[in-house]
């Protein structure tokens, strides 16, 4: 059900975006939708924003964004619902060898 | 269509005998790009060398290979011993495919969110797989082999693919010196993208040596963030030991969306199925050619495109 009180997410930042976090390596921020909770979490740390998303202020197609185990592009895209407590991942690709 | 050059090597299938699986490693065609190439003068060719048919679908044959051998011939691989080492895919998928012709025991670290196409793969010829951290990609991957492997020394033969000169050497011994061959000496170009490193190392050391004046061009993606698998981002990832940035002429970088564009293009207009790194090279290979007047610019496919048929860049 929902309650009156905001949505409280928690962001997992992969490694080779923290430096653009001060090095949090988990972010927490209030949103109801993975859309809510990025654009939260952009505007807090703006270096990440060209990282996610492209010229168009739309997520790039290669970033990979999990809500618990789920891939997002398996469920309703970036209007993904949120509950208070869901783990948001920003999952990179896989470098070298 | 993409031809072969004459120097190419002859078809590996001959009526003469029969051959070891691992003897089938290297000696890649050279392919001319053609449609991908059609707005560069004639004075400029740009050609590919075809890693992705390598009998493990990748480049990663030959380093593998390489670092089988070395630790076999110094006795650092003993028979009782299971080789491990952290991988995106494509040197787990070689060093799987080796270990299983050569019965070796094989055990390789990999980040959870690799490809089911990459995992099944190397189930198949039964890998056991440590499955690692999405987000710590395979930097974790690579911590997790190195405590288990401090933990215990004699079990395993750890050939660390991103520190051991035998990756470099492969591509000195063979690729550098296939594609003097197949080239006639003429390469003026040689540009490929940074992983391991040891394809631009090995290579490059082997054409500087033929003529220092060649220009060896490194790339990386763009970005931290970025859907190039198997490229380095090197600002923001753990510098393999086999990296010396200074010996490349220049550096360059490939976005993600021009790496992809070029995967599409490759397999629609030169019937050259091929992951994002290769999209990633050639994108990258042209931008240099279209610079020149005159030059033959070499660069590499580094990977089958079966392994990302569930990925969704390809519409």
């Amino acid at each position: 059900m929902p309650t009156t009180e905001a949505t409280t997410v928690t962001i997992r930042i992969p490694t080779p975006l923290r430096s653009a976090t001060d090095g949090a390596s988990t972010v927490e921020v209030e949103g109801t939708t993975v859309n809510d909770a990025l654009r939260t979490l952009v505007d807090r740390y703006p270096e990440l924003k060209d990282n996610l998303y492209n010229e168009d202020d739309e997520l790039r197609q290669f970033v990979n964004i999990y809500v618990g185990d789920d891939d997002i592009r398996f469920g309703d895209g970036v209007e993904t619902p949120l509950e208070g407590g869901d783990e948001v991942s920003i999952v990179p690709s896989i470098a070298g060898g | 269509m993409p031809s072969l050059p004459t120097t190419s090597s002859p078809p590996s299938v001959s009526a003469q005998s029969p051959a070891d699986l691992v003897e089938q490693i290297g000696d890649t065609p050279l392919l001319r790009l053609d449609a991908v190439a059609a707005d560069l003068p004639d004075t400029v060719t740009v050609y590919a060398k075809a890693e992705h048919l390598n009998p493990g679908g990748s480049v990663k044959d030959r380093p593998a290979l390489a670092m089988v051998r070395d630790g076999l011939e110094r006795g650092a691989f003993g028979r009782d011993q299971t080789l491990i080492d952290a991988t995106s895919g494509n040197t787990g998928i070689a060093y799987a495919m080796i270990g299983a012709a050569l019965g070796l025991d094989v055990t390789l670290a990999l980040p959870e969110n690799a490809s089911d196409e990459r995992k099944k793969t190397l189930r198949a010829y039964g890998a056991e797989l440590l499955l690692t951290d999405p987000m710590e990609g395979t930097d974790g991957a690579q911590r997790h082999v190195k405590a288990l492997v401090e933990a215990e020394p004699d079990r395993y033969f750890y050939p660390d693919q991103y520190n051991n000169d035998a990756n470099a050497q492969a591509h000195y011994d063979g690729t550098g010196r296939e594609i003097l061959e197949q080239t006639d000496g003429r390469v003026t170009h040689f540009v490929t993208g940074l992983g391991t490193t040891g394809t631009f190392m090995g290579v490059t050391r082997r054409l500087k040596e033929h003529r220092s004046d060649i220009q060896c061009v490194a790339v990386q993606p763009d970005a931290p963030m970025h859907g190039m698998e198997g490229l380095k981002h090197m600002d923001t990832a753990l510098v393999p030991g086999l990296y010396d940035s200074s010996v490349a002429d220049a550096h360059r970088t490939c976005t993600t969306e021009a790496a992809f564009n070029m995967t599409r293009r490759l397999a629609r207009e030169e019937g050259l199925l091929v992951g994002p790194s290769a999209g990633a090279n050639v994108a990258s290979a042209l931008a240099v050619a279209r610079s020149l007047d005159a030059g033959v610019v070499v660069t590499i496919l580094c990977d089958t495109g079966t392994r990302y048929l569930s990925d969704d860049f390809w519409e």
